[in-house]
Order: structure tokens, then C-alpha cells, then sequence
């Protein structure tokens, strides 16, 4: 099955997936087929043990207008979401070849359909 | 990206049409070239733009262009909605009213071209040339095509980016690392190698300073910050060293948050730590440097105890942060504006030159590498002004107090001197603007109601851009279309790899700055514009420039385009090039310094009258240079960091860009939005010391800390009235109403910029709005012509060293 992976730990927030989504899609304005949220920043109260207290952190979230770029992908071309996107932390291709990512260190999720 | 290998290996050559220029898709021809404005940017990244019948119908990163590997921010990819706009301005057009009226009549290029033949050959005649001033903006891909015009048209030295004062924008990071160094110098992020962090010379950074800049959003000085990212997820550690918490900040080791304006503070704490702690490294200060010794004596006392007291950062944060620039495998520094918007610029300059060079960080892996641009295209600013009449040359307006001017490692003159020459018409009257993609009263200019008293008295203004801007409705008789990217034949480098953009559409009458400069150089000078077509003028730069043996470049203009628009250059990607004669005329090893090495007590300061070792001014007015004024401007005031949807002063007409950032925002902690009473998302005045204010839309947010606030520059609102007083409100949430001109570090060089006091309140309805101000009394207060605002307190700090 086709999904995407984030590698959030890394996202930061620049909109071009967004942007380029809409490009694909020819969504209107107001209208995503990856939205990004935000959580943060705010700095935790107790000491977690970490290296950085802060918490900051951009996921995007995909909506059901996003169909994966079947088109693009039937070209050979990289979702325009992944090709944009400027941190690097989006991943596209088969669910159970993704997860081999994870590492255990950053934060990661997958979307599929 | 963990993996830069696997990543480029799920990119499918063929469907990205490897090795071609051009191709067709469906009923769409794709073009593989480079992005550099308009609308503008610092970097030049790799683009593959789809056109249909003389239309860009979409633009996408080309994942086979080094640069950026595909990856392009929100800018390029909206290009269509800028290249589309129906705001563009599609003919020339001549005022036909007042200035300020709005009122425009069409003419045609031979008009325009004959107006201004005649009347800059009055100018030349009647009043000498240098009355004329010619200001280029930043980011615009014209930093080398207008000076030339400056030099072999109008004959004039005075060329500027006119309106921030102090020379406030990279340059003094530029000359003050040459003078150190010898050569200019960039992070290193595997950006000078075609195979990018798979190089195998290439090392990851262990450790990288972001120090005054958010480099993701900025760009800045053709240093793309998402670069820096990749090296994060390799395993970089973060420094950050900012009032702002920033994404770097919040993912750091250490996080610094400097009171605005004391950056020389912290850089002299760190070195203390390193040099007192004997982390620096030994075998380089000792072959490669001179006045150590100096140095060590210099930050002996600035423990970070005491930096704190000025900078209000923690002394154990600074301690950590010292030992991990040294202890690192290697340590970037990636730097920004704040260095030269407050007053010890060149101060904070020599802070992170000797943090390089002591921890032996100089043109080596994942450090900080030694740059020239490409194949030598771009020597030095100022092209073709060896065409000017030395004694002519000499009336270019530069400061009195400057050492740096005199020494003329400036080529452009100074903002300053131009203010004061229009406001006393001393030593000579300047007599017309050319101002070629510069908004000066939206963006640049300091004390924004000054600048547009000086130049609405100036008899003659051409402003040239792809929109009608505040800056032409107010002050211009003659306004000139300007083409976009996609429209323009045009070369550049900035640092490596050259690169070229190709004219795929056309707009109306709009014409790319290289015609509009060889047109009018044409009818001015015709001897100095040999060039056919802008295809010629694009190959005698990378190429001849009337330097002596040319560049060290081989290809004409269309070889570079129709190679996809890159080539990269092996000397900017040679490490340790000082070990190996690489940067001396001589051949010999060392550097290109007096003393051939780097050095940390500096020649070329001294020279200039500036402290040759490591200082810091404080701001004029700060919680400690005037504790009276600070109680009732309780807030320091920073600002102009920059946002992923507009560059400076532009974007700001575009639907998709106002969606996603629709007004101006100040950032403002939460404990002083509670003191203030100041509530989220409504809109709060910004006054300072003398009465001057803007308004913004509060947004409170952890991402300043208590006790600053951070305001955003360059706004204007093209859907507003453009017709005088309002002038697309550019006054009303302009920063700049706040700023200065005349006040500068020791040189000459930096400004307090980003270090002001102010205080916050609400805006009430009926609330008198600065562009009223402005019509009714000019300014906030009065000022002697050429002359800057009395002090209102005396400042009880102000030298450190
Ligand atoms: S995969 Fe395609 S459709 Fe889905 S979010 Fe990305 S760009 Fe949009
Ligand atoms: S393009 Fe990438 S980095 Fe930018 S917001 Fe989207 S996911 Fe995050
Ligand atoms: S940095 Fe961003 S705006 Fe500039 S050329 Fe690259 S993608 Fe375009």
C-alpha cells in the first residue's frame, strides 16, 4: 500500500508542501490536500531530561483530497508534496518499506489512505 | 533526509528529462533554468518552469539541479500568481498630475527613453553627473548590471542601495572578514560540491552557530538555510544565538538569547572561555595567525559572568556553548543581519572571525570555507567604475567620519552623505533619482518620512520595478515595467555555481533590467554598450568585463543554458586552499593579509580607524545607555526578520501569500502582553522616544522573550489607496518610522537598527494614523538638514572594549 512518511521531527513549517499540493490539486484558496499544524513553542514546565525543554514541533496532515499524486507517479515523478518539500522529511512509497525508517530517536508518522 | 544517496536514487532520471534544457509535456514545454527575480530572492535555485502560449502556468524544483535538489520554497512555487498578476505594470508611464496623485498617462519605450536622454543630458551638463544617484535593491539579480549603468551610462560614483544607514547589509561582514582573512568565508554545507553531501571531502558539521538570522526564512547572501537542516538530521549540534526563539533555538544545545545589540558581548565571552579554558587550537593560532597574544589580553576580563550583566544571556549557557564550538569536529557559523543592524557591527564581525580562526575552523570540512564567486565572474562590486573620470570619481558622496570610505574598499556611497547632500545641497545638489527595483519608502529607508521629504524634492525620479510601488506613486515622474525571471536572459553568480536564467515568456512591455540599462546606456554612452542583444551583455559578463585577461569562465550564455543553467567551480570546492597557495597572488601558502596570515589583531582596521580587536557599542538608547528613557520605553525593540512569504518589501499584492500572512506581526511575550494589557491578534501601536510609532498585529508568543518585542518590516498593502497621503498605507506599519539616519558604529559601519527602545499600547479608533502625520507635519519631529536627532537622554554606556 502507498503512504507518506514524516519525519515531523524536522519539518519547519515552510508551507511549500501546501503550496505545491494546491499546484497539483488546483485547490482553491482556503482548501489543502497537506495542511500543516503546529504545536508549541512553549518550554515544559518540569525538566523531562532532555537535551532542549522546548516543544515546537510541525506535523502536516493530509486531507482526503490528496490521492498520493497518482498521476505524477504513473509519470515516474516524485509526489509534489515530497519534491518540495524543503526539510526533506517527507518519504513516499510502499507502507511497509517506510516503516523500516523509524529509528527510535526522531519523530515520525505515516499517513496512508 | 538521513540519506542523501537514497533519496536521489528514487528520482527518476528520465521522467525529470536528465540532460535536457527543454522538452515538451503534453501541451505544456517544460524549461530546466534558474530562478533569480523578480520577484526577488538571494539564492537562484534550480526551477523547471512550465509555459503554454506565452504564459508560466506553473513552476516546480528541478530534483537534478544541485542547488536545491528540487526543494523550493512557497516563493518559487507561487511564481505563476506574481508572473500573472494583474497588478503588473505592462507599459511605461509618465506622470500626469502631481506627484503623489496617482495620475499616469501611457507612453511608449522611445518616450520614455527620449525623456530621460534629455533630461539626464541637462543634468550631466548643468550640474555635473555625480547629481545623479542611481540605487539598485537588493535581491533582484541587479547588483552587478546596475552599477555598471551607474558607471557607463550616467557617468555618476554615486550608486547606493539607498536609505539604511551605516552600510546596515552584509557588506560589513564581507570587508570585515577580508581584512582579516583575506578572503570571504560561508558555512559549509556541502553547497560548493555538484554531488552535495554525498561529496566525500565533505564532512558534517559537528557543530553550527545561528547566530542574528533565520536562515530557513531568509536565504540571505545566496545561502540557502534549509542546507543547514540536512546537516542537523546528519547530526549537527545547534547553537543559537538570537533574541528570538527560533526553530534552531528550539531544537539547540544551547540556546542564547541575546539582548538586541550586545552580540559583540556574547562573541567576546565565548572567546574568553576558549582562550581561557585552552580549548583553542594551538597548532593552528600558532602557524597560521598573527596577535594572538592581543586577543587573549582583549577578552582576558569579559568572563561570562560579566558578559551577562550586558547581554542577559546565562553564564553557564555561554560557557557550553564555547566548549562545544571548540570541542566539535568542526564548527559552522552561520550569520546574519543583526550583525550589521546594531552598532558594533564590525565588533561582532571580529567576534566570529577569531571564533573561527581560534578554534581552527578556516576553510576545512563542515566549517566555514573560503568563497569567490565562480570562476572569478564577480570580482568586485561596482563594475566599469574605473570608466569614470578619476577627478569625477572623487565627488562620490561618502561619509566624513568614515575611514572605511576613504580607504574606498566601498564602492557604493553612502546613504548618509546622499541624505545630507539632498537636505543642505552639500557639497552639490542632487538633481535625479534612478531607482531600478528599490521601494526605499516601504523597505530601506531609515526614518521613513524623512526619506520621502529628501526625495520629493529631488527634480527628476525614475523608478523602474514590475509594480507601481509606494515609493514610485509618491516620488516618481517616470515609471518603468519591469520583466519578471521567466521573462529575462540574464547571468549571475553569487559564490558558486554560475548560474543563468532564460527568457521563456514576455509581458506587455515590460523588459528585463539588462535591456532597460543597455537602451538607455545606448543613448547615453554609446561606447560603453557594445552589445547587440542581452544575450551578448549576459556573455561579456561571464566572460571579458573589461578585466584584464577576463574571467577564468569559458561559455557563452547560451552553452550555460542550454547545460540546464549551472556549472560549479573547483576552487570554491578545495579545502585548506591556505595550506595549499590557493589564495595568495604569490602562489606562496597562507593568506592573502599583510602578515599572511589571519589576523586576529587586524591591519586593515586599524587602517580604518576601528578597534583592531574584538568591542561592542551599545545601542544609544538600551535599558543601560539610558535607564530614564527605558522606564517609559520599557521594551527593546527588534525587528525585519523575515517570513516564508515575502521577500522584503514584495509579495505583498499576491492572494496566496496574504492568505497564509496577512498583516504585519509583532511578536510580544506573554508576560508583557498581561503587563501591557495587550491582547492576541489586535492591532498595537510601536512609539519610541520621539513620538514616532506604527502599528502592528499583536501575536503573543514564547518566540521573543520578555522584555523585546519583534516587529516586521516592508509592509505595504497594494490593495489600499496608492493616491497621496495614504499611499498604500505604506507609512502606517512601517519600522522604519521609527528608525534613524546618522547614526553609525566606528567606521562608518552599522546602525542601531534592531536595538531601539519603544513602548506598546492598544490602537483606539480615531487614533491618528502615521500616513497623516506624515501630510499634515511631514514627521514625527523636526531635524536639522543633514543632521541627525538630538540625543533625548545621554548615554551613560557606550564603548566597551
Ligand atoms: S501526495 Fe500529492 S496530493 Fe497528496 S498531499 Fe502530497 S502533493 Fe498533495
Ligand atoms: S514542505 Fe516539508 S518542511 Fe515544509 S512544511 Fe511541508 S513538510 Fe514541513
Ligand atoms: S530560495 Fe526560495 S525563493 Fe529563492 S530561488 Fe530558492 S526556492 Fe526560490
Amino acid at each position: 500500500m502507498k503512504a507518506l512518511l514524516v519525519n515531523y521531527e524536522y519539518c519547519t513549517g515552510c508551507h511549500s508542501c501546501e503550496v505545491a499540493c494546491r499546484n497539483e490539486l488546483g485547490l482553491a484558496a482556503g482548501e489543502f490536500g497537506i495542511k500543516i499544524t503546529e504545536v508549541g513553542p512553549y518550554k515544559y514546565t518540569e525538566d523531562l531530561g532532555l537535551e532542549n525543554n522546548w516543544e515546537w514541533v510541525y506535523v502536516p496532515v493530509l486531507t482526503k483530497a490528496c490521492n498520493l499524486c497518482e498521476d505524477r507517479s504513473k509519470l515516474g515523478k516524485l509526489p509534489s508534496c515530497v519534491q518540495a518539500c524543503q526539510a526533506w522529511c517527507l518519504y513516499y512509497g510502499e507502507a511497509e518499506d517506510l516503516v523500516k525508517k523509524f529509528d527510535g530517536k526522531t519523530r515520525w508518522s505515516l499517513f496512508s489512505k | 533526509m538521513a540519506d542523501f544517496n537514497e533519496y536521489m536514487d528514487t528520482v527518476n532520471r528520465e521522467a525529470y528529462h536528465d540532460g535536457e534544457w527543454q522538452w515538451q509535456e503534453g501541451d505544456l514545454t517544460v524549461t530546466r533554468t534558474t530562478h533569480w527575480s523578480p520577484p526577488g530572492c538571494h539564492m537562484g535555485c534550480g526551477v523547471l518552469l512550465y509555459t503554454k502560449d506565452n504564459t508560466l502556468v506553473k513552476v516546480e524544483g528541478d530534483p537534478l539541479n544541485s542547488v536545491a535538489s528540487g526543494k523550493l520554497c512557497m516563493r518559487c512555487l507561487d511564481m505563476p500568481e506574481a508572473v500573472n498578476s494583474p497588478d503588473r505594470l505592462k507599459y511605461p508611464l509618465k506622470r500626469d498630475g502631481e506627484r503623489g496623485e496617482n495620475k499616469w498617462r501611457r507612453i511608449s519605450w522611445d518616450e520614455a527613453l527620449d525623456e530621460i536622454e534629455i533630461k539626464v543630458k541637462d543634468i550631466k551638463k548643468n550640474f555635473g553627473s555625480p547629481s545623479i544617484v542611481v540605487v539598485h535593491g537588493t535581491g533582484r539579480n541587479i547588483g552587478w548590471q546596475v552599477p555598471y549603468f551607474a558607471s557607463a551610462a550616467m557617468e555618476t560614483p554615486n550608486v547606493s542601495t539607498f536609505g539604511f544607514t551605516g552600510f546596515a547589509c552584509y557588506l560589513p561582514r564581507m570587508i570585515g572578514t577580508s581584512a582579516k582573512f583575506g578572503d570571504m568565508v560561508l558555512a559549509d554545507a556541502s553547497q560548493c560540491h555538484p554531488d552535495r553531501y554525498a561529496n566525500k571531502d565533505w564532512a558534517v558539521p559537528g557543530c553550527i552557530v545561528i547566530w542574528g538570522n533565520e536562515p530557513i526564512k531568509s536565504n540571505a547572501d545566496g545561502f540557502l538555510g534549509h542546507w543547514l537542516v540536512q546537516c542537523v538530521q546528519q547530526g549537527s549540534k545547534i547553537i543559537s544565538i538570537d533574541p528570538r526563539l527560533t526553530w534552531w533555538g528550539a531544537r539547540s544545545a544551547y540556546w542564547l538569547p541575546v539582548r538586541p545589540g550586545t552580540d559583540a558581548v556574547v562573541g567576546m565571552a565565548l572567546l574568553n572561555v576558549i582562550i581561557a579554558e585552552d580549548l583553542y587550537d594551538h597548532d593552528f593560532v600558532e602557524k597560521w595567525t598573527y596577535g594572538f597574544e592581543a586577543l587573549a589580553e582583549r577578552v582576558a576580563d569579559k568572563t561570562p559572568e560579566w558578559a551577562s550583566q550586558y547581554c542577559d544571556c546565562d553564564p553557564d549557557d555561554l560557557r557550553g556553548a564555547a566548549r562545544l564550538m571548540a570541542t566539535s569536529s568542526s564548527c559552522a557559523i552561520q550569520w546574519g543581519l543583526a550583525f550589521e543592524q546594531q552598532l558594533a557591527a564590525l565588533g561582532v564581525t571580529e567576534c566570529a572571525a577569531d571564533l573561527m580562526a581560534i578554534t581552527g575552523n578556516i576553510d576545512n570540512p563542515g566549517g566555514n570555507i573560503f568563497i569567490r564567486c565562480a570562476f572569478l565572474i564577480e570580482k568586485r562590486y561596482g563594475l566599469g567604475d574605473d570608466l569614470i573620470d578619476p577627478e569625477v570619481y572623487n565627488l562620490k558622496l561618502i561619509s566624513k567620519t568614515s575611514g572605511i570610505n576613504e580607504s574606498n574598499i566601498v564602492s557604493c556611497a553612502d546613504t548618509d552623505a546622499i541624505l545630507s547632500a539632498i537636505e543642505t545641497g552639500e557639497p552639490y545638489p542632487i538633481k535625479m533619482f534612478w531607482i531600478q527595483s528599490s521601494n526605499a519608502l516601504a523597505c530601506p529607508g531609515m526614518d521613513a518620512p524623512r526619506v520621502y521629504a529628501a526625495l520629493n524634492s529631488v527634480d527628476f525620479v525614475v523608478v523602474a520595478d514590475p509594480f507601481m510601488t509606494p515609493t514610485a506613486v509618491a516620488v516618481a515622474d517616470i515609471v518603468l515595467p519591469v520583466a519578471m525571471s521567466c521573462e529575462r536572459n540574464s547571468v549571475r553568480t553569487w559564490w558558486t555555481p554560475v548560474r543563468s536564467m532564460v527568457k521563456v515568456t514576455s509581458y506587455y512591455e515590460a523588459h528585463s533590467d539588462e535591456q532597460i540599462v543597455m537602451d538607455v546606456g545606448k543613448r547615453l554612452c554609446p561606447e560603453n554598450w557594445p552589445f547587440a542583444t542581452d544575450e551578448e551583455f549576459a556573455t561579456w559578463y561571464l566572460l571579458d568585463q573589461r578585466s584584464p585577461g577576463g574571467t577564468l569562465f569559458d561559455k557563452d550564455f547560451r552553452q550555460l543554458v542550454e547545460q540546464g543553467g549551472t556549472e560549479y567551480w573547483d576552487w570554491d570546492e578545495t579545502y585548506y586552499k591556505y595550506e595549499k597557495g590557493l589564495l595568495r597572488p604569490d602562489g606562496q601558502p597562507g593568506f592573502n593579509t599583510p602578515t599572511g596570515r589571519i589576523e586576529l589583531w587586524s591591519f586593515g582596521y586599524d587602517r580604518w580607524g576601528v578597534d583592531p580587536l574584538p568591542y561592542h557599542l551599545e545601542p544609544p538608547e538600551s535599558p543601560l545607555s539610558t535607564p530614564e528613557t527605558f522606564k517609559d520605553f520599557p521594551l527593546v525593540l527588534s525587528g525585519g526578520g523575515r517570513s516564508f512569504e515575502f521577500f522584503h518589501s514584495e509579495h505583498r499584492q499576491l492572494p496566496t501569500m496574504r492568505e497564509f500572512h496577512p498583516w504585519p506581526l509583532v511578536m510580544i511575550n506573554p508576560v508583557d502582553a498581561e503587563k501591557y494589557g495587550i491582547r492576541d491578534q489586535t492591532w498595537v501601536w510601536l512609539e519610541n522616544s520621539r513620538g514616532a510609532r506604527c502599528k502592528q498585529l499583536a501575536t503573543i508568543t514564547e518566540q521573543t522573550k520578555a522584555g523585546i518585542v519583534h516587529a516586521e518590516h516592508g509592509w505595504w498593502f497594494p490593495e489600499q489607496e496608492a493616491a497621496s497621503p495614504n499611499f498604500f498605507g505604506t507609512f502606517d506599519s512601517n519600522l522604519n518610522n521609527l528608525t534613524q539616519a546618522f547614526y553609525v558604529g566606528q567606521g562608518g559601519i552599522g546602525s542601531p537598527i534592531k536595538s531601539m527602545l519603544c513602548k506598546v499600547y492598544p490602537v483606539q479608533d480615531g487614533d491618528k494614523l502615521p500616513h497623516e502625520v506624515v501630510a499634515e507635519q511631514g514627521n514625527y519631529a523636526q531635524w536639522e538638514p543633514g543632521q541627525r536627532y538630538p540625543d533625548i537622554e545621554e548615554p551613560l554606556v557606550t564603548y566597551i572594549k
